[in-house]
């Protein structure tokens, strides 16, 4: 048939991952790594992005990637596609609280325009902006499955929906 | 007749938990069937005469595709269920993941015992975090309990779950994506064949599912295949979760038999927000081709119903929409949306969705040409069916599907440069 399938690994497993993060995080790694078969390592390249990336204040740097892609033995640059592959790694510094806002269509014919323009207001930020004290992030986001409940948004790993300017306030007066 | 199936314990008070789920008689069904070692020819053949399905959206029969898996060839096989539930307008796997994971958890190894699969990975999408922590604790207290793990109730049958979380690309619903999204690359779909069934994770043969597919396996083990089927219609068996959202008053997911009128789910959830008038439907999310309000509410929510209306049922996700729509603006959202998330591996998908965006965008904004809806139409025709997964078409059907049935509109907006309605 032709086909193949192995893991993008580099020649030589590199040395020394020990020093690569600190142990809670390897361990916290370690436990995706477990989940899949021995030689497939990278498997748990999404999962180890996502923790490094929240242990760095939200945003991926091109020197973690590059631990990560020791401590998995994969080749720099496969990481480097992953990371730039999902949404929900960012490759630049964002605020603290990352407001993820729906405007696909169910959110958009529930009013998602002057959501978006009242935490623009608000926090006085642009769409794919972080506000001047770093506190906010406000991104655009395609259809986050909780349509029943538009207009909606994610911050963190939390959702909010049936959103009113009034339900916004109080969400992000509750935010430190 | 509602509530028979994925929702059967929705009346319960938490009824994710395990206990909860045992006293309705979980887990029941994969005891039956380790400790009869029922064969699993059986269940698959039952299955098969469930008439079952697939709840993902392409709505291919689930026995059947199990029954592509030659069970007798050494080496591991993989179950793999689809909870990357990206398809807008769809949110019916999140309740099934949040209140009702152990039957999903049952009909998952129930499936890996019928392919002789040892291994399953549940992938969820990144940002359902509550529901990946539910799935979590359900797995640990199926595994705590004996239902997952080793030698299974001593019928030598051993099953390993895991989840897998994704990280935002709906483009890792399509299974192919999916399995290289699991392998730690990039979500590209790959060309088909061969199929999953053949050579699927790691290369090996694996079935994947959609999360309510899956869910649905323990109850049709227990009640029957002919059971299920009847609750349905003709093609259409059992009963289905419906995401319905958009102007109505109370939008959510409901559990109906397919076969009902699409007026009566209507009706379940509240009917039209604020005395507005139905416009239009977009009956099985984003990706179906929109069907005219009048028309829709004649219609039976089945597969043949919606398909012979000219569009289909996809993943059960109904999106209503009411008069004060500008259908310009919904489709450009809509287009905006395929452009964003395609892959980029094919030229007719990654270049003609953003022409169709940016064509719609200058309808949408007053700069449209005479010229354009022509252009449209025959940009469609060049996308659909040249690409090598069904992002493609799936871009061009509401295209289609809205100058089919709202052309004035676009037109409209082309010769007076301001919408028609608002
Ligand atoms: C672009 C695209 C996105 C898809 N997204 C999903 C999804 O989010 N969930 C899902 O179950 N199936 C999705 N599918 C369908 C899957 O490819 C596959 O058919 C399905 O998971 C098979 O399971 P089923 O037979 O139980 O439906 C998608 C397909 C395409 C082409
Ligand atoms: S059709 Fe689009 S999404 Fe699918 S493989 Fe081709 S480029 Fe990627
Ligand atoms: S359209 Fe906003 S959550 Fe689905």
């Amino acid at each position: 048939m032709g086909f193949k399938n192995v893991p993008m690994s580099t020649a030589k497993p590199s040395e020394n991952k020990e020093s690569l993060f600190d142990s809670k995080l390897r361990a916290e790694i370690d436990k995706w790594i477990a989940k899949y078969p021995q030689e497939w390592r990278q498997s748990a390249v999404m999962a180890a992005l996502m923790l490094v990336q929240e242990g760095n204040g939200g945003y991926l740097t091109t020197e973690l990637m590059d631990k990560v892609a020791a401590y998995l033995d994969m080749a720099p640059i496969a990481v480097y596609e992953v990371a730039s592959f999902y949404s929900m790694f960012e490759l630049k510094p964002v605020g603290k609280h990352k407001v993820c806002v729906c405007t696909n269509v169910s959110c958009m014919i529930n009013g998602s325009d002057r959501i978006v323009e009242y935490l623009e207001k608000k926090l006085d930020v642009k769409l794919g902006q972080t506000s001047k004290d770093g506190k906010y992030s406000l991104k655009e986001v395609e259809c986050l499955g909780a349509c029943g409940g538009a207009p909606m948004f994610q911050i963190g790993n939390k959702y909010y929906e049936n959103l009113t300017p009034e339900l916004i306030d109080s969400i992000l007066d509750g935010l430190e | 007749m509602a509530n028979e199936v994925c929702f059967r314990n929705m009346d319960q008070d938490r009824p994710w938990l395990l206990e909860q789920y045992r006293s309705r008689g979980g887990y029941e069904v994969l005891t039956g069937i380790l400790k009869e070692k029922r064969s699993p020819e059986s269940i698959i053949n039952e299955v098969k005469a469930s008439g079952l399905r697939g709840r993902g959206g392409a709505g291919f029969p689930t026995g059947l595709k199990w029954s592509f898996i030659s069970r007798n060839t050494p080496g591991q096989k993989y179950v793999v269920c689809n909870s990357d539930e990206g398809e807008p307008g769809t949110f019916k796997d999140r309740d099934v993941l949040r209140y009702n994971p152990h039957q999903l958890i049952e009909g998952m190894v129930i499936a890996g015992y019928a392919i002789g699969a040892t291994c399953g990975y549940n992938y969820i999408r990144g940002e359902f975090w509550e529901p990946y922590e539910r799935f979590e604790a359900a797995l640990e207290e199926a595994r705590a309990a004996g239902f997952l793990g080793k030698d299974l109730f001593g019928s030598g049958f051993d099953f390993e779950l895991h989840s897998h979380l994704g990280a935002g690309a709906y483009i890792c619903g399509e299974e192919t994506a999916l399995l290289e999204s699991i392998e730690g690359k990039k979500g590209q779909p790959r060309y088909k064949p061969p199929f999953p069934a053949h050579f699927g994770l790691y290369g090996k043969p694996t079935i994947i599912n959609n999360t309510e597919s899956l869910a649905s396996i323990p109850v049709i083990l227990e009640k029957g295949g002919e059971w299920f089927k009847a609750l349905g219609v003709e093609n259409s068996g059992g009963s289905k979760l419906f995401s319905i959202s958009g102007n109505i008053k109370n939008p959510g997911v409901f559990e109906i038999p397919l076969g009902t009128p699409f007026s009566e789910l209507l009706e379940m959830a509240g009917g039209m927000k604020d005395g507005s008038r139905i416009k239009a439907v977009i009956p099985g999310g984003s990706s179906a081709p929109v069907i005219p309000g009048e028309q829709m509410m004649e219609l039976t929510m089945d597969y043949d119903a919606i398909a012979k209306a000219g569009s289909m049922l996809g993943s059960g996700a109904v999106i209503v929409l009411d008069e004060s729509n500008c259908m310009v603006k919904v489709l450009e959202r809509m287009s905006y949306f395929y452009y964003e998330e395609s892959c980029g591996q094919c030229t007719p998908c990654r270049e003609g969705t953003g022409w169709l965006y940016r064509v719609i965008n200058r309808i949408e904004t007053g700069r449209g040409r005479p010229e354009d809806l022509a252009l449209l139409d025959d940009m469609t025709t060049k996308i659909a069916g040249r690409t090598i997964c069904a992002l493609g078409d799936a871009a061009a059907m509401p295209v289609q599907g809205m100058l089919r049935h709202f052309r004035e509109e676009f037109e409209y907006h082309i010769a007076h440069k301001r919408c028609l309605v608002g």
